[in-house]
């Protein structure tokens, strides 16, 4: 797939949280393909100690507005900065970057469950919503610390069905996403996962002992993002591969994790 | 437009503007970002005879200015290379060069005399100054006698262009430069990482899975600039100055401090279109300033 390096602009920086934000992105051109699960390496001009570009999942993207969202968490001086772009200022940004998720092929009864915790369901969105343009009917497992964490869930609860686990009970059940009732059945097709590691080892365990297809997307601190540096490595059946174009959407049955 | 060519050694260069081993790939990763005919060439990442799978992860830490490195030299060796890369990229129209690595002498000697048989690989580039593998890589670097042993071995074997990469974690870094010259080594190339470290405050752990690695990027430009400086005093042979460029402007001082050509190195990973830029940079000086070819510049401090 084609990558492009390219000046976007700033329509919307909305903060969703003391550490979320939603920048709303626009090209003055037609898009180019994006994939669901597919991200984005964003130049942070100006910031302290700031060097490397940084990745980010494709929330959303809106070929008709030529608009993509990018939902990003604040945890350093690098994503700090993108939370406090104007409205109006561009940013650059190399792109569409990695795999992305399966989509599968036919029996739109399939039940397919998106699993996300924290900042991570970001790409669960886009992937839902292209899910539902195929016919299927994606349910959101989402997990937060608490109901304020929640982030966009009517955008999730337009696209599909949505259930919510909260560490503090505050919203939908309390606990984390694999304690929740939907869970119980173990009766899914497929289950796509983003989040904290901690927590996307725990989908996958359960993923495995139901016997259900599992993909998971990786985070890991990257430099290029193209596939140069091979910094981003994680461990497979096949070796080291770079997470930035091996992935970052991978089987966890091609992972070396221990579940 | 000014003359951009220059030579080292043997091998002719459209003009002096390189990418560094480990940071270009093979160079197609950057193919969708800038016209890669455009640049001189192309340092290929470091090859070993045997395929390594290098460090584990995290490899990377970024500092001010910069980003140390524990990659350890991952790759699936020379044989793959040679029949699975090389056969994709051999026609992309700009001088391709082989960063060759190794454990034991012999193993240098071994790749060497493989790549020596590509046809259109002129060069390469060997790296005795990795920091990041335990055995071998800077171990022969670090001495005039382990640089030497590596060079006279490896040119006895290598019939074309014969680039060493030194590096910069020694005391004086231009003695290492003669020893190579000596040894009948075609040129240098300078500088390789810096050994560095970074440290998590709230685990109180190393960053790196390695603890140490190697530091590239802006910060480490003056240490370079002064290294090339310094070996651009010691030795006849061309130099390749690299070590933080960013723009162009970078680019010409290290030509001023003595480098032939120059590689950009981690700047590929801000803006993977830097390379032209920098060539279109160069040209843009030399004409302002009335040279005619940028081999006027090389060593030009007033």
């Amino acid at each position: 797939m084609k990558k492009y390096i390219d000046d976007w602009v700033v329509r919307e920086n909305r903060k969703l949280t003391d550490h979320a934000f939603l920048l709303k992105l626009q090209l003055n051109r037609e898009l180019p393909e994006i994939h669901a699960g597919q991200f984005v390496q964003i130049l942070v001009e100006n910031a302290e100690n700031v060097f490397l570009r940084r990745p980010i999942s494709i929330h959303s993207v809106d070929p008709e507005t030529r608009t993509m969202d990018l939902l990003a968490q604040i945890v350093g001086k690098g994503t700090c900065k993108l939370a406090n772009l104007h409205v109006n200022s561009s940013v650059n940004l190399i792109y569409p970057l990695g795999n992305g998720f399966t989509i599968p092929i036919n029996n739109k009864q399939q039940k397919l469950l998106l699993i996300g915790g924290g900042v991570g369901i970001a790409p669960l969105l886009f992937l839902g919503q292209t899910l539902k343009k195929q016919g299927f009917t994606p349910i959101f497992l989402l997990g937060a610390r608490s109901a304020k964490d929640v982030l966009l869930l009517t955008e999730f609860q337009q696209t599909g069905e949505a259930y919510i686990t909260t560490e503090d009970g505050s919203l939908g059940e309390k606990g984390f996403v694999t304690n929740h009732s939907l869970l119980a059945s173990g009766d899914f097709d497929f289950i796509y996962t983003c989040g904290p590691q901690a927590m996307m080892l725990a989908v996958a365990h359960y993923a495995k002992q139901h016997q259900i297809s599992c993909e998971a997307s990786l985070e890991n601190r990257m430099a290029c993002g193209i596939g140069a540096c091979l910094c981003c490595v994680e461990k497979t059946i096949q070796g080291n591969l770079c997470v930035c174009t091996e992935g970052p959407v991978f089987n966890i049955n091609d992972l070396s994790w221990q579940i | 437009m000014a003359d951009l060519n220059v030579n080292i050694g043997k091998l002719h260069l459209k003009n002096p503007v390189l990418t560094a081993s480990g940071t270009f790939g093979y160079g197609i990763e950057y193919a969708d970002f800038m016209d890669l005919s455009r640049i001189g060439g192309i340092f290929v990442k470091g090859t070993t005879l045997h395929p390594r799978e290098g460090n584990d992860y995290p490899r990377m830490a970024e500092t001010p200015s910069g980003m140390l490195n524990a990659v350890g030299l991952q790759n699936k060796g020379v044989d793959y290379f040679i029949n699975d890369i090389y056969p994709k990229i051999k026609e992309i129209d700009t001088e391709l060069m082989v960063n060759v690595s190794g454990s034991t002498i012999d193993d240098y000697v071994a790749c060497a005399e493989k790549i020596n048989e590509l046809d259109t690989i002129p060069a390469i580039e060997l790296n005795i100054s990795c920091p990041n593998v335990k055995q071998g890589g800077m171990a022969f670097g670090t001495t005039c006698e382990g640089a030497s042993e590596v060079v006279r071995a490896v040119r006895k074997v290598y019939h074309k262009t014969l680039i060493v990469k030194l590096s910069p974690n020694v005391t004086d870094i231009a003695s290492i430069a003669q020893s190579v010259e000596t040894e009948g080594a075609d040129a240098v190339s300078l500088i390789n990482t810096l050994l560095g470290m970074a440290i998590n405050i709230e685990t109180r752990k190393p960053v790196l899975s390695t603890v140490t690695g190697g530091l590239s990027g802006p910060c480490v430009k003056p240490v370079a600039l002064r290294m090339v400086y310094q070996c651009y005093k010691a030795v006849k042979i061309p130099i390749i100055g690299l070590g933080g460029i960013s723009n162009w402007q970078d680019a010409i001082e290290f030509i001023l401090a003595g480098a032939t050509a120059i590689q950009i190195g981690t700047y590929n990973f801000i803006d993977p279109a830097i390379s032209v830029k920098v060539v279109e940079g160069i040209n843009e000086y030399l004409d302002r300033h009335g040279f005619r070819s940028v081999r006027e510049l090389i060593g030009g401090l007033g």
